[in-house]
């Protein structure tokens, strides 16, 4: 693998070629908020508050760090006033959905995002899909995934696959970042009421 | 039918169906586009039928129904050939008067011919209607004169004759160089050049190469691509070839919408006559060249026609944009480089091999050549799709050709792109159609949907329906679109009920930013284009609402 060099806040950091920018800055324990990132899954570049500032060839452009491919002599700035805006409106809009998640308060706080900006639409569920991609990727058994599109997105069970599947597993239970009871709530309603 | 096999036998065949045909034989060309489809052309149809049975003419007088004319104001539409009497509006009840005063009479029937609503002038010729007149048909041209389901029609009119050349007379690079040297740029919205996209394709690794027609057409007042596509699919399958074969691509796609029937039934004809004729499939006119399509349909979703997730559609996955910063061209469908275009782009293609790229960059402005089909709808007379080269005046298309203003109503703002495009108002009306121009006035040509809004359009209320559409639409997998689309469709909401607050118009634009950087794909990123368009030159009309 091709060794590829790049600056990450100041810092110079040794990559390899196929790395995300994400994954370079967590290799040198450069922190960079995210939500819906494991390590054990694919990129999703979902929830988009990994976002970062690169500068390319004297260019400066955001960028969503999860899925950016590290290159070679890139600038990367994980914090700047633009950068911070971008994530307080992402925090903003979720905390609308799941205004008690600890992780998203825990977020909130670093970057001023007030959780009571929007009206409150308590749905739980932000979208992250680790569920569905830990199902899917991990588990392989596809259980659980998104149903309708734009504002009307969320997440569900399968109900003939989970009345199989899922008594045994849970896994998926423990990866949300809202709340563990969201999962256990739209897997009793989907074997509930199939 | 045997195939044909070297670009001399297609000169053959075209000779042999062009020495069968009579000029002056008396042919009915009846519009059967969406429009003129609606509004009952079938009876009409079969009322000539019938009538010509009849009278006994079967041997005397040609039907053919085509693809869309473009008057869709005024349809049925039927044109009468050799003499190109145009007539509007005909109704079931007019057969028989058409069969027996026009052509047996030979005489014109006055109300049915147009008459400007405006001047109250008649024109009986289409070349003499204000609507038609005014146009540069180079694409559109060829829908009366085609019956799409026909091969012969086709190579009757020149057909192919562009891909025989790039086979035999071109090397793939020659061809590209052409694409190129012509600055065709993408007409699906993006305005990207098409030639440097088919370059990148073309030179980066990968043991196969893919090549898409874009057909989805998505957004609202927008159907230039199904005038073209399904009243002359093998205009579009001519340029598909032959950007496959200078892409160096042996499997092409076409991703069309699921809900346009007549479409699939052209196109499946369209490529079983293709292939049967040795246009398609292996060894192309005995050149060597193999090349395949296969259609596919989209899952009735508005994002499905971007790039990326079309793309994952293709591969059998949700049509989700793909959050990946290397660009399809490169690796694209199962990560192969895939060169997609739209419909009308490639529909280009023929005439820049045929005619070459200084005829081609002859017309048009300085960066945006050739020709654009535009779709006039909205507060305009002449509703319809038209074709005018770049830089025409906005006021060119809707005043000489679209007839202008309805109901004496003043003309407030010209709407384009649909649900991620922009309005600018009428003292720009005098504005070229260009790709950079109107995009640096906040109102990208984007497909091609033209929306005229006359004094009565309420902005705020306009731009609310845009993003309403867009908030279900979009496929909800990033936060800065799914969520902030959300609220910005709420705020707007709010303010059209007259429940506006103070700050409302500084918070959308806040969340506008963050949705136009921080978006995964374009539908997210332009989402909030018309808000930001209608802010820049309709402010006042939000803030009224809120005080």
């Amino acid at each position: 693998m091709k060794e590829i060099l790049l600056q990450i806040d100041g810092k110079q950091v040794k990559a390899t070629e196929g790395m995300t920018v994400l994954e370079a800055a967590q290799s040198v324990d450069i922190f960079i908020p995210t939500l819906c990132h494991h390590e054990k899954l694919e990129p999703y570049g979902g929830c988009r508050l990994c976002i970062v500032e690169v500068e390319v060839n004297g260019w400066t452009k955001l960028v969503v760090s999860c899925v950016y491919p590290v290159e070679e002599n890139i600038i990367v700035r994980t914090r700047s006033e633009k950068v911070d805006r971008m994530r307080k409106m992402i925090l903003e809009l979720l905390l609308a959905h799941a205004p008690n998640s600890l992780q998203l308060q825990a977020f909130a706080k670093e970057y001023g995002a007030d959780k009571d900006r929007f009206e409150k639409e308590a749905s739980f569920c932000i979208h992250c899909g680790l569920c569905v991609r830990y199902c899917a990727e991990v588990k392989k058994k596809h259980a659980i995934g998104f149903v309708n599109s734009g504002a009307r997105r969320e997440i569900s069970f399968i109900p003939e696959i989970a009345a199989k599947e899922c008594n045994d597993c849970k896994e998926c239970f423990e990866l949300c970042p809202t709340s563990y009871l969201q999962a256990v709530f739209v897997l009793t309603k989907a074997l509930a009421f199939p | 039918m045997s195939r044909i096999n070297s670009a001399a036998q297609l000169e053959e065949l075209r000779k042999d169906i062009l020495s069968k045909r009579d000029p002056d034989k008396t042919c009915i060309a009846i519009c059967s586009g969406m429009g003129c489809h609606g509004l009952g052309n079938d009876m009409v149809i079969s009322a000539l039928e019938e009538e010509i049975k009849k009278q006994d003419l079967e041997n005397k007088v040609d039907i053919r129904v085509t693809g869309c004319h473009g008057f869709c104001e005024k349809g049925p539409i039927l044109v009468i050939y050799p003499e190109e009497i145009c007539y509007m509006e005909v109704t079931p009840e007019d057969a028989a008067q058409i069969i027996s005063e026009t052509i047996l009479g030979k005489k014109v029937i006055d109300r049915l011919i147009y008459t400007d609503p405006n001047t109250g002038e008649k024109a009986v010729h289409q070349f003499e209607i204000p609507f038609y007149k005014n146009q540069t048909q180079y694409l559109i041209s060829y829908n009366p004169k085609v019956d799409p389901k026909s091969i012969d029609d086709y190579l009757a009119n020149g057909g192919y004759s562009g891909l025989s050349k790039a086979l035999f007379e071109m090397s793939p690079e020659q061809v590209l160089e052409e694409v190129k040297k012509a600055n065709l740029r993408g007409r699906g919205g993006g305005g990207f050049p098409a030639g440097r996209k088919w370059e990148t394709a073309r030179n980066a690794p990968g043991e196969e190469k893919y090549v898409i027609v874009n057909g989805h057409e998505g957004e609202q007042g927008a159907y230039m691509d199904r005038a073209i596509f399904t009243g002359n699919p093998h205009l579009v399958l001519e340029g598909l070839i032959i950007g496959a074969y200078a892409i160096g691509s042996h499997q092409g796609f076409i991703y069309t919408r699921h809900d346009t029937p007549q479409l699939k039934k052209n196109i499946d004809i369209a490529l079983a006559k293709a292939t049967e004729y040795g246009l398609l499939g292996e060894n192309i006119l005995g050149s060597g060249f193999n090349f395949n399509v296969e259609v596919h349909f989209d899952v009735g979703i508005f994002v499905s026609g971007e790039s990326s997730a079309l793309m994952s559609s293709i591969e059998g996955k949700n049509p989700e944009p793909r959050p990946k910063y290397i660009r399809t061209s490169v690796r694209g469908v199962w990560d192969m480089p895939t060169n997609l275009n739209n419909v009308e782009t490639w529909a280009n293609v023929p005439q820049i091999i045929n005619k070459g790229a200084e005829w081609y960059t002859s017309i048009g402005t300085e960066k945006s050549k050739g020709t654009k089909l535009i779709s006039l709808s909205g507060n305009i007379v002449n509703t319809g799709v038209v074709e005018v080269p770049f830089g025409t005046t906005l006021r060119e298309l809707v005043y000489d050709i679209g007839g202008g203003v309805p109901n004496g109503k003043k003309l407030k703002a010209i709407h384009f792109g649909g649900p991620m495009g922009g309005s600018i108002p009428e003292e720009f009306l005098d504005t070229p159609l260009d790709f950079d121009e109107l995009a640096k006035l906040g109102a990208p040509i984007g497909a091609g949907g033209l929306l005229v809004l006359d004094e009565d359009t309420n902005m705020v209320e306009k731009t609310r329906f845009f993003l309403d559409f867009l908030a279900n639409e979009s496929c909800g997998k990033c936060v800065p679109c799914r969520e902030g689309i959300r609220q910005m469709a709420k705020i707007l909401t709010n303010i059209s009920e007259g429940n506006g607050k103070e700050g409302d118009i500084e918070l959308l634009e806040e969340i506008a930013e963050v949705a136009g950087t921080a978006s995964l794909c374009a539908l997210g990123k332009t989402a909030s284009d018309p808000l930001l368009s209608s802010l820049r030159y309709f402010r006042d009309e939000y803030e009224a609402r809120i005080k």
